[in-house]
């Protein structure tokens, strides 16, 4: 695939503040994103998986600037993101979407499905309400509802067809980019299946590129072109899914794939088993912060944190095994 | 998958493929908002129903008082001072012989009134300084929530003794102070209410659509902190009510003739053993309207209460 690049982070960082003692100062901070960076190509999609707590959500808000980065570059369709004043970015919203892990907390409770679908429009222009109400009944039937939905409430919608509404509302003002914030994991199985399904006609049908967020390694690779690993809110591992899948570099993503279970009872596989719990990113280990658990650490991996970088065509690692 | 073209065909010869393996409800079902989930909650609960039909008997004796009885309230005739109550005078007359049920019947007026205004004056300024302070928070929450705690380290009583004192003894007086007092009440229910609010899902999503802080304030915030404004709106009449007979009865609030309960039971204190019923009906119609909003705000309560839902 060809294609340019639609969206470029580099050294992103966000470090949450905390606070304690009896005025409430600054004892410390917890990195939850540490200096990562990514492209994304046009019309692609890119995984991102990691444990609970790795900081993929929190890059994916950081992007979109819902939770505002400490540091670092979003370049998106030429425009520095992190730059922006606030009437530009809020311009520049209807370009960038997001759909959101908890169907139940995303929609707004006392808001009719209309009114949800239909404020992204209103918000940006488009003023009539006949022509909102048209784009609407649209809407929903692309992602496969009825167009007479539109007059009921979230609470009347299973946790599958209230996603769907979710998706509707980001389509709504024909975005480039959406970043899919593990927007199957709160879903049944037979649920989710169906909604990556459609997910992946709409990016067809819309040409649309996709940060797909997930913990689920087998969703991921479902949906993704590439996939990156994240660990402790750095950066371990990014390829062509095949490719990682097939090849992992990084002892971590080999620990992460090796725990894929498959439905084979009779196909033995070695599972490496991590030893000890994720660390406090609140107080991460020095060099590279995977080396509390991995099982080939070296001295090195104490002292140097490994730069993330290409080992191999479009194989990016981040460890001192690869330097 | 273009819609335009679609619309030709029935729904049964070019099926949606997004739609396959959906189970579809067929039949259509009723839109149901949550507000008339809970009016028809409300209308379930026989506390609060006798509470409103409380509130409805004082509002029509209120507003027909001058059909009702032929006295004007005001109107002293000392010959008939201190009668018990009989047919002429169904609640008796007082110590200067004006008819008991008038004064109370023009009363109910001035008690629904002020705790109306006051509820209105604090629910503006209240939720609007809630709101900014929940919703900016920083310096802006730290100095208005200041101003609330400081407002509430007074005793409310005192608070409007010492209001009335700087304005002067009226009754327009004692509204403002009730008003007052009642501000950090409302302020503090909603700033905490948006501050939870804040972090939902939904209010980040309308953020992720580019929506301005006012659209996100007043459409999205404002409606989900309605609920338990409304019930403290409820119960803060029958406080605002209470407070402004205490101010009558200290004499801080409506003047004479004005025929305000507070005031009523004050002036009648002297005669408690002479003519109790001078003070049994001020007293008990503070009480049933007192007790009449309190049980519309429990049921509201529990009514607007997602957990309480069955």
């Amino acid at each position: 695939m060809v294609a340019k690049p639609l969206l470029e982070v580099k050294g992103l960082k966000k470090y949450f503040d905390v606070k304690g003692g009896v005025f409430g100062r600054k004892v410390g901070e917890v990195k939850a994103v540490d200096d990562v960076s990514f492209t994304v190509m046009e019309g692609e999609i890119l995984g991102i998986v990691g444990e609970s707590g790795c900081g993929k959500s929190t890059t994916g808000k950081s992007i979109l600037r819902l939770i505002e980065p400490t540091d670092g570059e979003v370049t998106f369709d030429g425009q520095n993101i992190a730059s922006l004043k606030s009437e530009q970015l809020r311009k520049i919203r209807r370009d960038m979407q997001i759909i959101f892990q908890d169907p139940y907390a995303s929609l707004n409770p006392r808001h009719t499905v209309e009114k949800i679908i239909s404020e992204p429009l209103l918000i940006h222009g488009m003023k009539h309400a006949a022509e909102r109400k048209k784009r609407v009944r649209e809407l929903l039937e692309i992602v496969g509802l009825n167009a007479y939905h539109a007059s009921r409430y979230p609470h009347q919608f299973s946790g599958g067809q209230r996603q769907r509404i979710g998706i509707a509302r980001a389509l709504a003002n024909h975005p480039k980019l959406i970043i899919c914030d593990e927007p199957v994991s709160a879903l049944d199985v037979s649920v989710q299946s169906q909604i990556l399904n459609l997910m992946e006609e709409l990016r067809d049908a819309f040409q649309l590129t996709y940060i797909f967020i997930a913990h689920d390694l087998s969703v991921v690779k479902h949906i993704s072109d590439r996939v990156a690993v994240m660990y402790l809110g750095r950066m371990a591992e990014l390829a062509d899914k095949d490719v990682l899948y097939a090849d992992p570099k990084h002892p971590y993503t080999k620990a992460l794939l090796s725990a894929v279970p498959i439905p084979d009872p009779d196909e033995k596989k070695e599972a490496i088993i991590l030893e000890g719990d994720i660390p406090s990113p609140a107080n991460p280990p020095t060099g590279c912060a995977f080396h509390t658990r991995c099982p080939v650490a070296m001295s090195v991996c104490k002292e140097v944190r490994p730069t993330f970088k290409m080992v191999d065509q479009d194989h990016y690692v981040a460890c001192h095994l690869y330097e | 998958m273009k819609i335009d073209e679609k619309s030709n065909y029935s729904e049964q010869l070019q099926p949606n493929p997004a739609k396959i393996g959906q189970q579809m409800d067929l039949n259509e079902v009723e839109a149901f908002s949550p507000w008339k989930d809970t009016w028809r909650q409300l209308r379930k609960n026989r506390f609060a129903t006798t509470g409103a039909m409380v509130i409805l008997f004082f509002i029509l004796l209120g507003l027909l008082a001058p059909f009702i009885t032929a006295y004007p309230y005001a109107e002293q005739n000392l010959v008939e001072r201190l009668k018990p109550p009989s047919a002429e005078h169904w609640l008796g007359t007082d110590h200067l012989g004006r008819d008991i049920f008038t004064r109370i019947a023009y009363g109910a007026r001035i008690s629904l009134q002020v705790g109306f205004f006051a509820v209105t004056g604090a629910l503006v300024f209240g939720t609007l300084l809630g709101v900014i302070a929940g919703y900016f928070g920083r310096w802006i929450d730290m100095i208005i929530s200041r101003i609330f705690d400081i407002l509430l380290a007074f005793p409310s009583i005192l608070l409007a003794i010492s209001v009335v004192a700087i304005l002067g003894a009226s009754l327009q007086n004692a509204l403002i102070a009730i008003a007052i007092i009642n501000i950090p009440i409302f302020g503090r229910l909603v700033r905490s209410r948006v501050i939870s609010l804040r972090e939902e899902e939904y209010i980040m999503a309308a953020r992720a659509q580019g929506m301005k802080n006012g659209r996100i304030l007043f459409h999205h915030i404002l409606p989900n902190s309605i609920a338990p404004i409304i019930v403290q709106s409820t119960l803060g009449f029958g406080t605002a009510i209470l407070e402004a007979a205490a101010l009558g009865f200290l004499g801080l609030g409506a003047q004479p003739p004005t025929p305000e309960w507070g005031k009523m039971l004050a002036e009648s204190r002297d005669f408690i053993q002479l003519a109790p019923w001078t003070l049994i009906a001020p007293g008990i119609s503070i009480m049933l309207v007192v007790l009449g909003f309190n049980l519309i705000g429990d049921g509201l309560r529990d009514a607007l209460d997602p957990k309480m839902k069955n």
